[in-house]
């Protein structure tokens, strides 16, 4: 039986009508069109598709979304504000960390989510926090670079 | 003459870095049209099973199913490098052989109709190693062969026998690799849709835009002018698109029959069983040398299991050989290679192509030699190492060669073993809390190896690479055209395909710093088959040498038409202009201040807005001055540049449980030049994680052709927490074939580190492992032999 869900998606409320076993990274792409967020897995292993549900960073293949009715959630296409990219987006892109991109959405979500926590982190607790984001291409050195080159609080006023 | 080289050499970021950061780049899994119908698959539930009867009325009956297809629909054509390859299979050699497909309104709906179909099998005996696929007996599983043998190879140089004769040493292994998977971030995927006049148009992850046009065309039996291929945003390639795979026919035959547009992706499940995979070689390995350390010999068997179909990957001996031939001076060779199939997985191209399986047998040989000389294995390696402007007895000419440099480079990282890494721990095993005594510069080093359980050690390992395209195929060419507009906007579009290794960034910065314009200034268009020109492929690390010199050819023509323009504006020789940030300089003669400037921009209106008025456009095509090798003899060079590199990995080994971990991987590559040091550093980074999960951790375990751990928790990648330290060096020798010099790099990141960490395990514990991944248990239960021979 379909459920009546209202979410907040990147600032703009979404009310949705869908049967209760879908995922919130499915409705997320295929109802509301948010191909940013990608579905590597769908086990809850890569990472791909992190989101931020209220402020915490989660994967979003592990979620129904018929339980966050109400919820916040924040995709990758809410980061940047008004086309201007994050410092965080910036330092990914300028330091190289992006190569075939697929796992960039979730890198950037999760990394976000650490430096909220943590405004300066050390390279340990950025490996750590990133070692739920899988990626084939940059052997993690540039992304974990990037993460790093803005440890500082100034950089975080957005999101 | 141009401004000195002021964007080669530049880390320029990625050009479509800003679309993936902001989730914006359209995937394959993104792509949706109107109408458009999802695909399913289902596979045979046997390694090797007739199929006696499909029942399809149920899921037919489905609410919106849309088709349901089986070898019913199958064109009559075989397709695949072997020709053994159909879409919808009756009799199933594999566990990944397609059955039928459903076609639905979602892909729930598909997937839910696969379960209603009905398959009757006859069950028929199979075989899960080349031992027992050439035995007596054995089922054919190709019954139309007469064997399950696809291919053999057999190359020879110098003369084996003298070889043994001349050495000092002779050291001898067995080697067992195993499956691994490209395991890209993004599962395969395709939409295919038919237009009004029958035309194909496929969106696709391939890495072969046009041979793949040529394999549909046999697949579906429809000319292939009747096909266009679109390439989407790729999320990972290495090998995995250098092939058709039935899925991409199967996806055209689904829009085929239902009418619509139909994406078929596979989930991450599907993808670690019906994806291909790097092949499992066995392999049975002698070498020599002479007292005073130069090589005398190689001779080499290797059993590689191709898998119930052929695809590329039964070609992957040529490199193996290569390897076995040419890394290093051998005198004396023999490499052979049966070729068998099986009722296990597909196998393909994977990163190395054959590559990373020799380098490991070739280079753990060496350490072997080394040890038996008690010589220093740097020394050794030194000693024996290629040089520039020769020729091996193979036929590779090399020209440029930084080798040695690339083996100085990391035995000086090796001098500092143990002083300044700063060891991360296992992090997911250790408490976060705990972080702050993982910084201090080699404290915990210290610390951990006064463990007597603990024990250190270092290994090397170098790589020879095809650095200048591979003429594989008769061709090895790319084309490329060069426009230029009259806002001075440059679009260059190239056959060349861009997967993520930054291709288009770098061909950019060749265009732009042809013409001398900015590297904003230059769009590349390269992913339609209807829009650009033909290119063999992006594989054998070919895109920066072979699109990157018909990039520059292209641009160089483009820059010649508007310096005879400018020319005429100015009233000077063409040959005395420059051009630097979109504007054309005149110099005075003797000087290099400027005279006068004309924006291009100005120089292409100039050419348009005139009677008899033209458009500024250049082309290019480069096919490398080299030979396919000889069909029997297997000699020729099969590249026009040669890439070199040499990695020191710097390992603990855990005694008590066998954890091998890495605490530093140096990685010296020399790449010619790097046109985008940033993006080298990338691709050589990039290619350490693939290789140390090679060595470590990445294995598809597979069992009567099942594979047992297809998701990622149990098929462990490196992650972030995983990875060592890794030290890149960049060595360049300026190739002189290369566009400023630059040669391919793309597939020697992992190559040689697998050998490199067996080696620093054999320097830790005196074991050395023979077999992959060197995994906890298979450590621990070669440490345990080891004490109970004693």
């Amino acid at each position: 039986m379909k459920k009546s869900v209202l979410l907040n998606v990147n600032g703009d409320l979404q009310e949705l009508f869908i049967e209760p076993h879908r995922s919130l990274l499915d409705v997320l792409r295929n109802d509301l069109g948010l191909t940013g967020t990608h579905r590597g897995c769908d086990t809850g292993n890569c990472g791909a598709c992190t989101i931020h549900v209220d402020g915490l960073a989660m994967n979003s293949c592990l979620l129904l979304a018929a339980d966050y009715d109400g919820s916040q959630i924040i995709t990758v296409e809410g980061v940047a504000s008004n086309g201007e990219l994050h410092a965080l987006q910036k330092a990914l892109v300028e330091y190289g960390g992006i190569q075939c991109g697929f796992c960039t959405p979730g890198i950037v979500m999760n990394a976000l989510a650490l430096l909220k926590d943590n405004p300066a982190p050390i390279e340990s607790e950025v490996r750590a926090r990133l070692s739920g984001n899988l990626c084939r291409c940059t052997g993690y050195v540039k992304i974990v670079e990037a993460v790093l080159s803005l440890n500082r609080e100034s950089d975080l006023a957005q999101v | 003459m141009n401004h000195p080289t002021s964007l080669i050499g530049r880390r320029i970021p990625k050009l479509d870095a800003p679309d993936k950061v902001m989730g914006r780049a359209v995937y394959g899994h993104d792509v949706r049209l109107p109408g458009m119908l999802h695909g399913k698959i289902l596979y045979s539930a046997h390694p090797h099973a007739q199929v006696i009867r499909v029942d399809t009325s149920r899921a037919e009956r489905l609410s919106g199913v849309k088709a349901v297809l089986t070898a019913a629909d199958n064109p009559p054509t075989k397709f695949g490098y072997g020709k053994d390859n159909i879409p919808f299979k009756s009799i199933a050699r594999s566990m990944r052989d397609e059955i039928a497909g459903v076609v639905a309104v979602d892909p729930d709906t598909a997937e839910e109709a696969l379960t209603l179909i009905e398959v009757e099998y006859r069950l028929l005996p199979a075989v899960f190693s080349p031992e027992t696929a050439l035995g007596e007996n054995a089922p054919l599983i190709h019954p139309s062969r007469k064997s399950n043998l696809f291919q053999t190879y057999s190359y020879a140089h110098g003369d084996l026998s003298e070889g043994e004769r001349e050495s000092k040493v002779i050291v001898e292994a067995q080697f067992n690799l195993p499956y691994v998977t490209h395991a890209c971030m993004e599962t395969s995927v395709v939409v295919a849709q038919f237009d009004l006049h029958e035309r194909l148009t496929l969106w696709s992850t391939t890495q072969i835009p046009f041979l793949l046009q040529r394999d549909l065309s046999e697949a579906l039996g429809i000319p292939g002018n009747k096909i266009r291929i679109i390439q989407t945003a790729i999320g990972g390639a290495f090998g995995r698109g250098l092939d058709i795979y039935p899925y991409e026919p199967i996806a055209a035959l689904m829009a085929k029959k239902s009418g619509k547009p139909v994406r078929l992706a596979f989930s991450r499940r599907e993808e670690f069983i019906a994806g291909p995979t790097r092949q499992p070689v066995v392999v049975k390995a002698r070498a020599g040398a002479k007292s005073e350390g130069s090589l005398t010999f190689r001779d080499v068997h290797a059993v590689l299991d191709i898998g119930a179909y052929v695809s590329w990957g039964s070609v992957t001996p040529l490199v193996m050989m290569e390897t076995t031939a040419s890394l290093y001076r051998v005198p004396h060779v023999r490499f052979e290679a049966d070729c068998v199939y099986t009722n296990n997985l597909i196998t393909g191209a994977m990163r190395g192509y054959g590559n990373p399986q020799s380098t490991f047998f070739v280079e753990t040989m060496m350490d072997r030699l080394a040890e038996a000389l008690s010589m220093d294995p740097v020394e050794f390696r030194l000693l024996n190492a290629n040089l520039p402007n020769t020729t091996t007895p193979q036929g590779l000419v090399i020209t440029s060669c930084g080798m040695k440099e690339c083996l100085q480079a990391v035995a000086a990282v090796a001098d500092r073993s143990g002083k300044d890494v700063p060891d991360r721990g296992s992090l997911l095993e250790e408490h976060p809390g705990a972080q702050d005594s993982f910084n201090a510069s080699g404290s915990s080093i210290a610390r951990r190896s006064g463990s007597p359980k603990i024990k250190r050690g270092i290994g090397f390992a170098t790589t020879l690479n095809v650095g200048g395209g591979a003429r594989i195929y008769r061709s090895d060419g790319c084309g490329a055209t060069v426009k230029v507009d009259d806002f001075g906007h440059v679009t260059l579009i190239t056959g060349s395909t861009e997967i993520g290794q930054g291709s288009e960034t770098i061909l950019a910065q060749i265009v732009a710093e042809t013409l001398g314009v900015k590297v904003e200034d230059v769009a590349v268009v390269n992913s339609d088959t209807d829009v650009k020109p033909w290119d063999v492929g992006v594989h054998a690390s070919r895109t920066t040498f072979i699109a990157g010199n018909a990039a520059a050819i292209a641009a160089t023509e483009a820059r010649k038409q508007i310096f005879e323009t400018a020319s005429e504006i100015f009233g000077v020789p063409a040959e005395q202009l420059f051009a630097a940030d979109g504007v054309v300089c005149s110099t005075i003669p003797g000087t290099t201040s400027k005279a006068k400037e004309v924006s291009i921009a100005k120089v292409v209106r100039q050419r348009h807005f005139r009677e008899g008025g033209t458009i500024v456009i250049g082309e290019g095509w480069y096919d490398p001055p080299t030979q396919l090798v000889d069909k029997h003899t297997y000699k020729g060079n099969i590249s026009a540049a040669y890439g070199f590199g040499a990695q020191m990995a710097e390992v603990e080994v855990d005694t008590e449980t066998g954890q091998v971990r890495v605490l530093r991987l140096a990685c010296a590559n020399d790449v010619g030049r790097a046109i985008n040091p940033m993006a080298v550093e990338g691709q050589i980074e990039g290619g350490a994680q693939m290789g140390l999960g090679y060595a470590l951790t990445e294995e598809l375990i597979v069992e009567n052709g099942q594979v047992l751990n297809p998701d990622f928790h149990h098929y462990r990648l490196f992650t972030a927490a995983d990875m060592p330290h890794i030290e890149t060096i960049i060595v360049e020798t300026d190739d002189p074939g290369g566009p400023f010099g630059a040669k391919g790099v793309g597939e020697m990141g992992g190559t040689p580190t697998a050998a490199a960490v067996a080696n620093a395990v054999y320097d830790a514990i005196g074991i050395r492992m023979t077999e992959l991944p060197m995994t906890p248990e298979r450590v621990l239960a070669a440490i345990i032999e080891k004490g109970e021979e004693k």
